[in-house]
């Protein structure tokens, strides 16, 4: 049983976002997600500055069996991405919800925050997988 | 309804994630794949492999009923316990299986085939028998562990009697030999030293609980995977089938064409194509960020191919791949990866072999 905080937001693509302050969000994948995908090997990561909308495909995952895009559950402007997963993509797996976050966006429409889905929600969608 | 082999539950013990494989329910790793390809690389490793088919053949032209149906030659094979790579092929060429073939007595040969192509193999082998009065039986009895890594020989010592120590003792690759309970062969599927050791499936649970004592750490079909990808080891239903000819494979030294008098299935649809030519496989290597994958489209000197295995080498870092593609390659290809043409270079499909590697 993979865990789920209950203090996160979910897309039904398997993506968690956490609110920093200030409108940014974090962004990563659920423990769920990272262990389907198996050992992580690279994250392309998207450019600070980029301007993305909710559903966009904006990063990847890459683990040794299968590359998975990583679509972003808000809209808004990227301000700031984790490099530390270029050399240590691993995070993702082990801390899939903390050290392994993956970019921050700036929300720009926070209506789409009620599009999420909560802990229990996105534990639905996971049984239903 | 999917088979479970006698060491289904020690799979569980030890944390393993089950993954239907051909009808089988195997571990595709137990928490790691990349620590566990590491562990086999460094240390030692151990692989459930009792889903694969251990086929004996006996009678007294045994010899001869295998020196028409393989591609290589068991003619080759002089010393009792020898073992020969070989392709299994079709009349058209097109190979059905590649296998192990060990000699053990003149009247008795054992064959170890893929579990995917178990009934084909079987039907195939027993449509060719009785010509040759040879008598099939599989051994599904056995149970299969495969026990691989630069430490694997020395700590399956430990679990061995003395005539079984004095029985391995300097036993050279691609050899097996019977002693007590065990059938010990210094084969394998991941390009280090090690074994692959048949046994009753009553001693199969405790004897992979006594290797895990001894610090042996279970792998699962992940690891595998990247394993034999990184010693160029090809993967029968992804690098070649029933279409494809072992010379469009690297399988080019498994085919004895000598003796010429030497008639096998197969060899007349060889020394055509070997006449006219065909694609190759070959290895890649990419260096930058990303992965290839079985399936992409390799673009090369003269025309196009395809990748066939491909995957992130854990040992190296970066992703290699096997693909098949025109014989007129050159050093440098270009792969499409979702759209975006990356350059790779192009080598012998073989990564690293023993700890080395080879690139």
């Amino acid at each position: 049983m993979s865990s789920i905080p209950t203090e996160l937001k979910y897309a039904s693509s398997h993506e968690w976002v956490r609110h920093e302050g200030d409108g940014i969000y974090s962004v990563g994948i659920s423990e769920h997600a990272q262990e389907l995908l198996g050992d992580m090997v690279f994250v392309e990561l998207p450019e600070v500055g980029d301007t993305v909308s909710q559903g966009d495909d904006c990063a990847v995952a890459e683990s040794v069996k299968a590359a998975s895009d990583i679509y972003a559950p808000l809209s808004g402007e990227v301000v700031e991405v984790n490099e530390s997963l270029t050399d240590a993509p691993e995070q993702v797996n082990a801390s899939p919800y903390h050290d392994g976050w993956m970019f921050k966006i700036k929300a720009s429409d926070l209506a789409e925050l009620d599009e999420l889905l909560d802990a229990e929600g996105y534990q639905n969608v996971i049984d239903e997988d | 309804m999917s088979q479970q082999t006698v060491l289904h539950a020690k799979h569980l013990e030890a944390g393993a994630k089950m993954v239907d494989f051909f009808g089988w329910q195997m571990p595709i790793n137990y928490g790691s794949q990349m620590e566990e390809h590491h562990a086999v690389r460094q240390d030692a490793g151990m692989f459930d492999v009792s889903h694969m088919t251990i086929v004996d053949l006996t009678g007294a032209r045994t010899r001869d009923f295998l020196r028409y149906l393989l591609a290589n030659d068991v003619a080759k094979l002089t010393v009792p316990g020898k073992a020969l790579y070989t392709a299994m092929l079709n009349e058209a060429g097109g190979v059905i299986d590649d296998l192990i073939v060990y000699f053990l007595q003149e009247d008795y040969f054992r064959i170890v085939v893929n579990s995917a192509t178990r009934e084909k193999d079987l039907a195939w082998l027993n449509q060719h028998a009785p010509a040759f009065e040879v008598t099939v039986t599989e051994r599904p009895e056995l149970a299969l562990i495969a026990v691989q890594g630069p430490n694997a020989k020395a700590k399956v010592a430990t679990l061995l009697d003395a005539a079984q120590q004095a029985a391995v003792e300097g036993m050279k690759p691609f050899f097996g030999v019977q002693s007590g309970d065990l059938f010990i062969a210094t084969t394998g599927y991941t390009g280090e030293d090690g074994y692959e050791i048949a046994m009753p499936e009553g001693l199969a649970a405790d004897f992979w609980q006594q290797l895990l004592a001894a610090g042996v750490k279970p792998c699962g079909l992940g690891a595998r995977d990247t394993l034999r990808l990184e010693a160029g080891m090809n993967l029968y239903g992804q690098d070649m089938d029933e279409t494809v000819s072992p010379l469009a494979a690297n399988m080019g030294w498994t085919i004895a064409f000598e003796p010429a008098d030497r008639h096998f299935v197969g060899r007349a649809a060889l020394e055509h194509q070997k006449a006219t030519g065909t694609d190759k496989l070959v290895g890649l290597v990419m260096e930058q960020k990303g992965v290839l994958r079985h399936g992409q489209r390799v673009v090369v000197e003269g025309g196009e191919g395809i990748i066939t295995s491909g995957t992130f080498s854990p040992t190296l870092g970066f992703s290699i791949a096997m693909a098949r593609v025109p014989a007129s390659v050159g050093d440098s290809a270009e792969v499409d990866i979702r759209g975006k043409l990356v350059p790779v270079k192009v080598i012998k499909p073989a990564f690293v072999r023993m700890g080395k590697k080879l690139i």
